[in-house]
């Protein structure tokens, strides 16, 4: 449980290398499949329970029945209306939860993600400046506009974090602190805009700005599902310099891996996948900063492992949108719900390490 | 964090014991409050002038004085500027030493009220007020705003493990910013169940010195005061505990009353300062470290220089948010941001004694 604060190169070499070390990978530890088959459980359980939920309950065995094709209305409400934003928030939470998997490792920190990096709120500022515009000129409107400033607004935000904490190769904690600075600074920059625009402009974005998965027919979701499942395959090449960066940046380089190059790339990965989601749905804060590390603790690996932090992060979105829809008297963004688990759950992972001493 | 890793003494001076000090002042010190003064001086007087309508000096004497004006200008300068101008000297002073406070507290270089979430505690306070009790006026909400003040700051203590007596600044901020994120998830969740107030907490929240009437600052002025008072004679103390609890203890220093006071302090000055101008972010870092570049790691100096440094910022910032968008404005909060983000940023790259 090398859940420290501090950067340090992580021993995830501890059990001595063993003689089977010619295949060039260890066996999965039986723990960590339990562990991922029990969140495919838990996700499918929930949902089912989510298929049902609304103004037109069902129970499970009938929305079984209707996701079998059986069910005429109950057919409809049930793949037509609510299986889209259910497999929105499976695929978004996967697709963040592994941008916080990327990040986190490369920063060698529980605290590096996208969304303490500064990446939301540039992304924000994209969609503000391009949909709210400053002093009534807006580039473009609507899901274009949303898409394109989300991505130029986090993808040069992530650049310019990355710059200003660039010295000498870029360092964990440096890397966040400096995020906290950019964003509050365009923190203010968004609040100008709002304050400046149209209240029904600025009641739109600000929507927009609490992160909400209300896409809810197939033909909003479907483009969106399609790209970032595009997105994967880069991972997948990422993923044996990425164990290489993990051991330490004199290690990978001795192995032959560019280290700021690579860096760089896999972080362009990251920030591919969080912009994408962000460009769809608003900023979903911390589901990228929790994931990861839950999946890790319950696996107990020592690493941070890809496939169980993408199962934790679809659990996590589908939950939290779940809480999102029926906790209150009427439905509110889930961005408000991950921020306040998320910040909870930040707060806890400090105080145990202040604990700890 | 100790005095001893160069952080919060000048690199210039190794080596001074600062509770040796015995110094009543040094060139550097002096010039720094009389520089300070006098400029503050200046600024009152530009911050009455400028304006979407610029007013002339002697318009303005003569206002003050009761002479002859007429009643546009009287009000601009007797309604509006006036009390706008004392609100930010109230609000720069309260957050500044708040600030050194909290640096010199937690040994921290990166403490201060809004990095640390003592502000989003008052916000979040408000945000209570105005929905759940339907207070929309400042002078009832100014008691919330003390309160959730106070809450943040045990709770961030709390969380940045100040019991354990090991702080880390990094884990302060953060603890801050955690709290921050949660109390703003659910300011948001209250604005949604009820719309109508989004506007005027809005506005609130950006961090706003216009349309601040006297009887919020008058009302809030003595008990921010009373916090002053209360925390310049702290420096002496502070001075000891920077030398570690052990050392502090056996040179007959109350940590116990140092502590309690100083946050006591905090909480009213932060809270105060939020109560009038909500929450400012910025302030409070960037004000201690230009006091202790004159006064070095005496924190009787620091205390002092800040009390007479956070008007003048606070004053220019709030000069800045009426020029920036002439003939309309910026909220003040927003224009600290703007300024103090990049010194955040310097600091970071800066520093290595950030034990980062």
């Amino acid at each position: 449980m090398t859940a420290t604060l501090r950067p340090e190169p992580r021993s995830s070499a501890a059990p001595a290398p063993r003689a089977r070390r010619r295949f060039r990978r260890t066996r999965r530890p039986v723990r960590s499949w339990l562990v991922g088959l029990g969140l495919c459980l838990g996700i499918a359980v929930l949902g089912i329970i989510a298929l049902g939920l609304g103004d037109y309950p069902l129970n499970p065995a009938e929305v079984l029945t209707a996701l079998a094709g059986g069910g005429g209305f109950d057919s409809t409400v049930v793949l037509e209306w609510r299986l889209p934003r259910i497999t929105a928030a499976l695929v978004f939470g996967t697709a963040l939860a592994l941008s916080g998997a990327l990040f986190q490792t490369l920063t060698r920190n529980p605290l590096g993600s996208p969304d303490i990096i500064g990446f939301s709120t540039g992304a924000y500022t994209g969609v503000l400046l391009a949909t709210v515009g400053i002093g009534g000129v807006t580039v473009a409107d609507g899901l274009i506009g949303t898409s394109v400033g989300a991505l130029i607004g986090g993808l040069g935000t992530a650049l310019l974090v990355y710059f200003l904490a660039y010295r000498d190769g870029v360092q964990g904690f440096r890397l966040i602190v400096v995020g906290i600075g950019v964003t509050a600074a365009l923190h203010a920059v968004n609040s100008w805009i709002l304050l400046r625009a149209q209240t029904e402009t600025a009641m739109g974005a600000a929507i927009w700005g609490a992160g909400s998965l209300g896409l809810t027919s197939w033909s909003a979701v479907l483009p969106a599902i399609a790209i970032v499942i595009a997105v994967l395959p880069l991972l997948l090449i990422s993923v044996r310099p990425l164990r290489q960066l993990e051991l330490g940046d004199d290690v990978a380089a001795s192995h032959g891996v560019r280290v700021e190059p690579t860096r760089l790339a896999i972080l362009g990965i990251g920030v591919l996948l969080t912009a994408l989601v962000t460009a769809a749905t608003g900023p979903i804060a911390f589901v990228a900063l929790a994931a990861p590390q839950i999946a890790r603790l319950l696996a107990r690996s020592p690493g941070i492992p890809l496939v169980n932090s993408a199962l934790m992060g679809a659990l996590v979105l589908l939950g939290s949108d779940i809480i999102a829809q029926q906790a209150l008297a009427q439905p509110i963004p889930v961005g408000m719900v991950t921020v306040v688990l998320g910040g909870g759950y930040l707060a806890a992972l400090l105080a145990y390490q202040a604990r700890k001493g | 964090m100790t005095a001893e890793s160069g952080t919060l003494r000048r690199p210039g001076r190794p080596g001074i014991h600062p509770h040796a000090l015995g110094r009543s002042s040094t060139p550097r010190t002096t010039l720094a409050l009389v520089l300070g003064l006098v400029v503050l001086g200046l600024l009152c007087l530009a911050s009455i002038s400028i304006g979407s309508r610029g007013i002339g000096l002697d318009t303005i004497f003569s206002a003050i004085s009761g002479g002859e004006v007429s009643a546009a200008d009287r009000h601009a300068v007797l309604g509006l500027r006036v009390p706008r101008t004392l609100a930010a000297v109230v609000v720069g002073a309260a957050l500044a030493v708040a600030g050194a406070l909290m640096q010199s507290l937690t040994r921290n270089p990166l403490a201060e009220p809004g990095l640390l979430g003592v502000s989003a505690g008052s916000a979040f306070a408000v945000a209570i007020a105005i929905v759940g009790f339907g207070i929309t006026s400042p002078l009832g909400y100014i008691w919330f705003a003390l309160a959730g003040a106070f809450f943040a700051t045990v709770a961030v203590a709390l969380i940045g493990g100040m019991s354990s007596g090991k702080v880390d600044p990094m884990r302060m901020v953060l603890a801050g910013v955690a709290l921050s994120a949660v109390l703003s998830g659910i300011i948001g969740a209250l604005r949604i169940a009820d719309p109508r107030t989004f506007g005027a907490l809005q506005v609130w929240e950006a961090g706003i010195l216009a349309g601040r009437g006297l009887d919020v600052t008058l009302t809030v002025a003595p008990l921010v005061l009373l916090a002053l008072i209360v925390a310049l004679p702290l420096g002496k103390g502070l001075n000891t505990l920077a030398l570690g609890d052990e050392l502090a203890a056996a040179l007959g220093v109350s940590l116990w009353k140092t502590r309690v006071l100083s946050i006591l302090a905090i909480t009213i000055l932060a809270g105060g300062a939020a109560a009038i101008a909500g929450p400012i972010a910025f302030i409070g870092l960037m004000v201690p470290h230009a006091a202790r570049f004159f006064a070095g790691a005496d924190q009787r100096w620091v205390l002092l220089i800040s009390m007479i440094f956070g008007p003048i910022l606070m004053l220019t910032a709030d000069i800045l948010a009426r020029l920036i968008v002439w003939p309309g404005e910026m909220p003040v909060g927003l224009v600290s941001a703007l300024i103090g983000a990049p010194v955040l940023v310097l600091l970071i790259r800066r520093r290595k004694a950030l034990k980062l």
